[in-house]
């Protein structure tokens, strides 16, 4: 089967890739560019496991042709630690248990960076719409929002 | 196997073989799933497409505007709270008008609130019919879809309601939405547009004919929320049964009125 070359930046990173027809920006990712951060839990658009941000906004990478993603920005939760430092959002999860299997917390954690670059002070109700497409079967949520709470507030140096 | 064409323009595109691409929400499941049923994707790129421009008192949305795009227009406020009821954030940064207006059954919702307020669909070649026929013969539709027209709304003039197990985020087992136009306690004329309750979304005429001059209170809407059904076919499915969207329809259209919770 053929494959089209294309390229994109992924974590600031440029990167080339080649696509099969018709592939997922999921598959391109894990399989062409190797970063496994983004997670298949449906293939379908339900579970928002796959989440990642192209030009900064969430998008759900099983439901995105890969080729439209050329030339785009990219980013995936293995991008968000810079070296030995973590996000604070990974920081917050960590600490607030709000991670158990992990399977979620890509997804959980690219939604919350998008909705921090956007609203830096959101509320819980804000928070609750922000992850509300995307499935935890572990924590019961809660950890989830008081972990993106606390990070919000440590990024402006407030007390959660 | 799935080939993909993209084309930088409507005109371009118009003579390709294939599925045309939105957002790709419904497609790309079905390309997942069964590529076998997708032999080709028509990708096309034209700015014009997810272009929102106001002339006079109509305002054109191209059938690529994102949902997200929707709930940041100043001109689209009305439409925002709909927009709002699909899916979650990194769904609505992707899901397009024009595709809503072929999603089956049960999704579908922008199209309710599209129906309520009086659109027409404008296909590339320069055709333009009325939303509700364009939904009786979608099936078997052919083209390019490039814009919908949709008559300007005020937020208050239009109420929209999802009904869904789960929340914030959940399938609709029916939407509802409403125009009114008249003064605050009553209305002069109505459109109800459900969706849901039928193969595609359906306008609830009885209902609008029922409500026409009456007062906007319990009373008031009472015949008109009996009425509802007359134009609506629910069916079972793995939301609901077509017996309890029936038993549900009328309570839910006098919330959406009423703007009870
Ligand atoms: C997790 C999840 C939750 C969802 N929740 C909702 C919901 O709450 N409410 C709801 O209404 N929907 C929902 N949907 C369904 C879907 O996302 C939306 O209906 C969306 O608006 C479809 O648009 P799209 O651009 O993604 O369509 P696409 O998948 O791109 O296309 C859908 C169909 O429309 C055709 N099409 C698209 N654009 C054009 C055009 N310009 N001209 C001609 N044909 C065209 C395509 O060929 C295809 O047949 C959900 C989907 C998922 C995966
Ligand atoms: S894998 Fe993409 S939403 Fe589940
Ligand atoms: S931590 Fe297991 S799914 Fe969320």
């Amino acid at each position: 089967m053929p494959k089209k070359p294309m390229s994109f930046t992924l974590n600031d990173a440029e990167t080339g890739v080649f696509v099969e027809e018709g592939q997922n920006l999921l598959e391109a990712l894990r399989r062409g560019a190797g970063d496994l951060s983004p997670k298949f839990g449906c293939g379908q658009g339900t579970c928002g496991a796959c989440t990642v941000l192209i030009d900064g906004a969430p998008h759900l990478s099983c439901l995105t042709l890969a080729e439209a993603a050329a030339s785009r920005r990219v980013e995936t939760t293995g991008g968000l630690a810079a070296g030995p430092e973590l996000h604070p959002l990974q920081t917050a999860f960590m600490e607030g248990f709000a991670a158990q299997c992990g399977f979620c917390t890509g997804g959980m954690l690219m939604v919350a960076k998008a909705l921090l670059a956007e609203n830096p002070r959101p509320t819980r109700e804000e928070v609750i719409e922000a992850i509300s497409g995307n499935l935890c079967r572990c924590t019961g949520y809660g950890p989830i929002v008081d972990a993106i709470l606390t990070a919000a507030a440590r990024m402006q140096g407030r007390a959660a | 196997m799935t080939t993909v064409q993209t084309f930088a323009s409507l005109a371009e595109a118009s003579a390709a073989q294939g599925a045309i691409m939105g957002g790709g929400t419904l497609l790309m499941r079905q390309v997942n799933e069964a590529p076998h049923t997708v032999p080709g994707l028509i990708r096309i790129t034209d700015p014009g497409l997810s272009r929102v421009s106001a002339s006079g008192d109509r305002i054109e949305i191209g059938a690529g505007v994102t949902m997200r795009q929707v709930m940041d227009h100043p001109d689209l406020a009305a439409f925002a709270p709909v927009a709002r009821a699909i899916g979650g954030p990194a769904l609505r940064n992707m899901a397009t008008v024009g595709g809503n207006l072929f999603a089956p059954h049960p999704y579908g919702d922008f199209t309710v609130g599209l129906l309520a307020a009086g659109a027409q669909v404008v296909w590339a070649d320069g055709r333009r019919e009325e939303l509700e026929d364009f939904l009786r013969g979608r099936v078997s539709a052919q083209g390019i879809l490039a814009t919908v027209s949709v008559v300007r709304t005020r937020p208050e003039q239009l109420r929209f309601r999802k009904v869904s197990r789960t929340r914030p985020k959940g399938v609709s087992v029916m939407s509802i939405a409403a125009r009114l136009d008249g003064t605050g306690s009553s209305a002069s004329s109505a459109r109800i547009a459900f969706g849901a309750m039928g193969p595609t979304p359906l306008r609830a005429r009885a209902a609008e004919v029922a409500l026409q001059g009456v007062r906007l209170d319990t009373d008031g809407v009472g015949p008109a929320c009996a009425a509802c059904l007359e134009d609506l076919s629910p069916a079972d499915d793995a939301l609901a049964s077509a017996w309890y969207r029936a038993q549900v329809a009328p309570i839910y259209l006098r919330r959406c009125l009423l703007g009870e919770s």
